[in-house]
């Protein structure tokens, strides 16, 4: 293979150093409550793309479904080197599930043409389905190589470390194919003020429902697979009590520890 | 009675306890139906476990090819017996493999998931803890088969009687998708200590501890109580140890019913990993730290002579 050709995926999210909530009336994420930042894992997903880039030559193109704030991270992606972007914003999307979700980035990825590798972030820090990368894979016919912590492309062949709790899996696969990378993956670079400058002029496409033939009331709230049929925030769990250790702390834990018959 | 579809998570030849767990929960729904995929020989071993928790059919899908391949066997697998026995819901594990394997049934069944559920009712609404424990949240799935992944060790398997006979299922591999080898697999080697996510008493350790030394004191004081060992981010970045101990927003959440922090500060993504634990114990030089407004016993003190301490007084208790 000459050059690659690679998607990455991006989501924003709230900042987890921020307070999540949930809207009231339809129990959906509460976008103003919350700083709303380029998911952690997704930098590691660009930059992982742009190494790839960087020893392959090619392109990288982001996509991101979301609301009009979502360009935010993307200029983020933009500003860390990635090439363009495609942003999928509809307000008929709102509320929209996994399964929809998935559709809808599957078809937005089927616009690009010749796309040699779908990479992504394993888990969302909101929604923690991490199941999404599996869902495109199904989805576009292609073979996932997921929760990866090193990933490498040998001609046209690409293949993964995956690390979960089972433990080590090697992985291998031809091109296309879709990638989602864990924790251990990398460091993501910081933007250079060059490459903030340069991502100002980087071209945007911005698609709707219509131009990714998607009939509307498939997606969002009311076409969902799945419904909330009640929220609630957790009462906030208070502060119990507190000593001064005075020489003696250790013995007052295991006082409290079997008084609480833990011990 | 309808069916409920149960993956069974196997390794070595044993089922894991997430899987006694499911067909627990199976249990509330219907009839449980264990799925067993793998190599060939696997359901041989592990029928008697499944009998034991009140599986009445066992069905067997075994072929050379199982291990070779990652996670399609097990959605081809579910997805064509879902279209056959029509079952109330199918369950799978909230692990990372077992969330893969849903969300791809759901979508080759046309059917709505849930992730990670702590508790389902007979009628089929789950409850999730969201946002680290923040938010519970009730829900269903409104369309198709409910296909359901459970969080390890939110539920307790409880022995029942089952029939689990056995009925042999040929797959037919599905062409239009393009395979991935699994080229080698390195499990990771269980301890002595119980695993993270399973044990009913965590001890972590952070930024406090200093340094990957002394993460030692932790160590004991959990040997101690027979617990896990947690770290937090900030310990676990510094390389004092190692991440898949990391518990947190980025790594495991546990919900043990107890949970000591050890010279943990406390930062909000620490807590949604395990906000959720029924008793938290701190101990922490600063009395300002946050880890102090969530915990029902905290210490204002030295984790290094607090902690051994502890460790002594658990020990001479339990003789």
């Amino acid at each position: 293979m000459e050059t690659m050709n690679i998607v990455v995926l991006i989501k924003q999210v709230p900042d987890t150093w921020s307070e999540r909530k949930l809207t009231d009336t339809d129990h959906t994420l509460d976008r103003d409550a919350a700083d709303a930042v380029i998911d952690e894992i997704n930098e590691r997903a660009v930059e992982e793309a742009l190494l790839l880039k960087e020893a392959h030559g090619g392109k990288v193109t982001v996509v991101s479904m979301g609301p009009d704030r979502a360009t935010d991270a993307i200029r983020k992606a933009l500003s860390m080197g990635a090439d363009e972007a495609v942003h999928i914003s509809d307000a008929a999307l709102h509320g929209s599930d996994t399964i929809q979700t998935a559709k809808v980035l599957a078809s937005a990825i089927r616009t690009i043409e010749g796309v040699d590798l779908v990479v992504a972030g394993n888990e969302a820090t909101d929604g923690r389905a991490g199941a999404i990368p599996a869902m495109l894979a199904e989805l576009l016919g292609l073979p996932q190589l997921t929760h990866a912590r090193r990933v490498e492309v040998e001609g046209t062949e690409v293949r993964v470390e995956r690390e979960t709790e089972d433990g080590i899996t090697h992985l291998a696969a031809e091109l296309p194919a879709v990638v989602s990378v864990g924790e251990k993956i990398n460091e993501p670079r910081y933007p250079s003020f060059k490459g903030i400058m340069a991502a100002k002029k980087k071209p945007v496409t911005t698609l709707g429902l219509g131009d990714l033939g998607i009939d509307p009331s498939e997606v969002g709230l009311a076409a969902a697979f799945t419904s909330v049929v009640e929220s609630a925030p957790k009462p906030p769990r208070g502060a119990g009590e507190r000593v001064e250790d005075q020489g003696d702390g250790g013995v007052r834990i295991v006082e409290y520890l079997a008084a609480q018959k833990l011990v | 009675m309808s069916e409920v579809l149960v993956l069974v998570d196997h390794v070595d030849g044993a089922v894991r306890k997430s899987t006694l767990e499911l067909l627990t929960a199976a249990r509330r729904l219907g009839e449980p139906s264990a799925v067993v995929v793998g190599a060939p020989g696997t359901s041989a071993k592990i029928r008697e476990s499944l009998a034991g928790h009140g599986a009445a059919k066992v069905y067997v899908v075994e072929s050379d090819t199982a291990t070779d391949l990652l996670v399609t066997p097990q959605v081809d697998a579910l997805a064509l017996l879902a279209e056959r026995t029509s079952p109330a819901a199918v369950l799978v594990s909230a692990t990372a493999e077992g969330k893969e394997i849903a969300g791809r049934v759901a979508l080759r069944t046309g059917s709505g998931w849930l992730v990670d559920v702590d508790d389902i009712a007979a009628d089929g609404v789950a409850t999730q803890s969201v946002f680290g424990g923040a938010y519970v949240v009730k829900s269903k799935v409104t369309t198709g088969t409910p296909v359901i992944t459970v969080r390890p060790g939110a539920i307790d398997a409880e022995a029942a009687e089952g029939a689990a006979t056995e009925e042999a299922v040929e797959v037919p591999v599905a062409e239009a998708s393009k395979p991935v080898r699994v080229t080698g697999r390195e499990p990771v080697v269980a301890g002595d200590r119980p695993e993270l996510s399973e044990a009913s008493v965590v001890v972590s350790g952070g930024r406090g501890v200093g340094s990957a030394d002394s993460f030692s004191v932790v160590e004991e004081l959990a040997d101690a109580l027979g617990g896990a060992v947690g770290a937090s981010r900030a310990a676990v970045d510094s390389g004092y140890y190692p991440g898949q101990f990391q518990v947190g927003q980025t790594g495991k959440t546990v919900s043990p019913q107890l949970y000591v922090a050890l010279g943990i500060s406390g930062a909000i993504q620490h807590r949604a990993g395990m906000q959720t634990s029924k008793t938290i114990v701190a101990v922490n030089k600063d009395p300002e730290a946050p880890i102090f407004e969530i915990a029902d016993f905290g210490v204002v003190g030295d984790l290094f002579t607090v902690a051994p301490q502890l460790s002594q007084e658990v020990a001479k208790r339990r003789g």
